[in-house]
């Protein structure tokens, strides 16, 4: 593996994670339980669609095919993309979205705060922006995460329920590959074991404030970095990208 | 009855010195929800620097019947608006 093609997949990984999360952030639309948590929501969507489009366009580049931004998001499959496993499961009830939405929030806070001091110009400055974006989506959460654990006895148990559900893929975030490992020591990538500890404290200090009990670690689901996923994507996938299959290249 | 969340209202600054001006509502629970409602709704696209929310039961409204009585008054009296002075010379507004 060239430094050229780590790069790339690195890059492609932080897109993906990016559109995928977005895209099931945008099922929530008309769905909310409020108007304004509706919008709140798209809001998060659209940070991230557009977070997931400045990722692949330089991913596009770093391949040198001559490919866009849209062939890497509607032209790859399954196996081909690198987004986080927790990012790809269903958004289930509100509570499960919001549980997901602090732990990938807390995640990506840590990871794009580090990122934003990658030797890599166009990963720091995309990660400069994203780490205002991804503030504000970790306080929503946060503070949903508080008035849902403090809420009702419905409400505490339904979190509950969704971080005891969600705990065995966080391990996924924090698993680094050959290319992690071959870009760290260029200070392009960041090492994810330290981002880890910083994510457990901050994790552990949300739940006990929301009267959430902090699941042990058990079994964890990895693999998103080898393009290993849950059944999950592949129906993503095809919803995402039914124009581009059934009427490639078209145009309007 | 009213099962939506408390009404708040909105104000929003468009750039820092200018006046918060009323944007609208939002429905929220509490301060911090109030906030980043606003946020959401009444700032996507550049509209502000700062944000107010007041609750909106805290707001005490002139009643419409009253409207007679507390704004016909001003009407008919030109008189009350500066507007038989001369314009001093560069001045842009007195």
């Amino acid at each position: 593996m060239t430094k050229q093609e780590a790069l790339y997949k690195y890059v492609l990984r932080l897109g993906d994670h990016a559109l995928i999360q977005g895209h099931r952030l945008s099922e929530w639309c008309s769905k909310g339980p409020i108007l304004e948590e509706d919008l709140a929501l798209t809001n998060l969507a659209l940070d991230n669609i557009g977070r997931a489009q400045a990722f692949l366009k330089y991913a596009a580049e770093l391949q040198g095919l001559g490919n866009t931004e849209d062939d890497l998001a509607y032209k790859r499959g399954e196996r081909e993309f690198y987004n986080s496993l927790m990012s790809e499961l269903p958004t289930g009830d509100f509570a499960f979205t919001i549980a997901k939405q602090m732990l990938i929030s807390v995640f990506e806070y840590f990871q794009f705060t580090a990122l934003s001091h990658s030797a890599d110009e166009t990963i720091a400055g995309i990660a400069a922006k994203t780490l205002k974006e991804v503030r504000y989506h970790m306080m929503h959460a946060r503070d949903w995460c508080y008035r849902l654990g403090k809420g009702t006895e419905e409400s505490n148990r339904r979190l509950q329920n969704a971080i005891n559900e969600l705990w065995m893929f966080t391990g996924d975030l924090f698993e680094m590959n050959d290319e992690d490992k071959m870009l760290e020591v260029l200070d392009i990538a960041i090492d994810l074991n330290e981002i880890k500890t910083q994510f457990n404290t901050l994790v552990q200090t949300i739940l006990r404030e929301s009267d959430i009990r902090i699941p042990e670690n058990g079994y964890m689901q990895t693999g998103s970095k080898k393009g290993i996923h849950t059944e999950h994507l592949g129906h993503i996938l095809s919803e995402m990208q039914y124009l581009q299959r059934t009427y490639p290249d078209a145009k309007w | 009855m009213d099962t939506q969340l408390d009404l708040w209202e909105v104000f929003i600054q468009s750039k820092a010195g200018s006046h918060h001006v009323h944007a609208g509502s939002v429905h929220a629970s509490d301060e911090a929800m109030a906030l980043q409602n606003a946020r959401d709704i009444y700032t996507r696209r550049n509209e502000g620097s700062s944000l107010w929310v007041v609750p909106a039961k805290y707001i005490t409204a002139s009643s419409s019947a009253d409207a007679d009585m507390l704004f016909d008054p001003a009407n008919d009296k030109i008189y009350r608006h500066p507007t038989f002075y001369i314009m001093p010379e560069g001045a842009k507004q007195i």
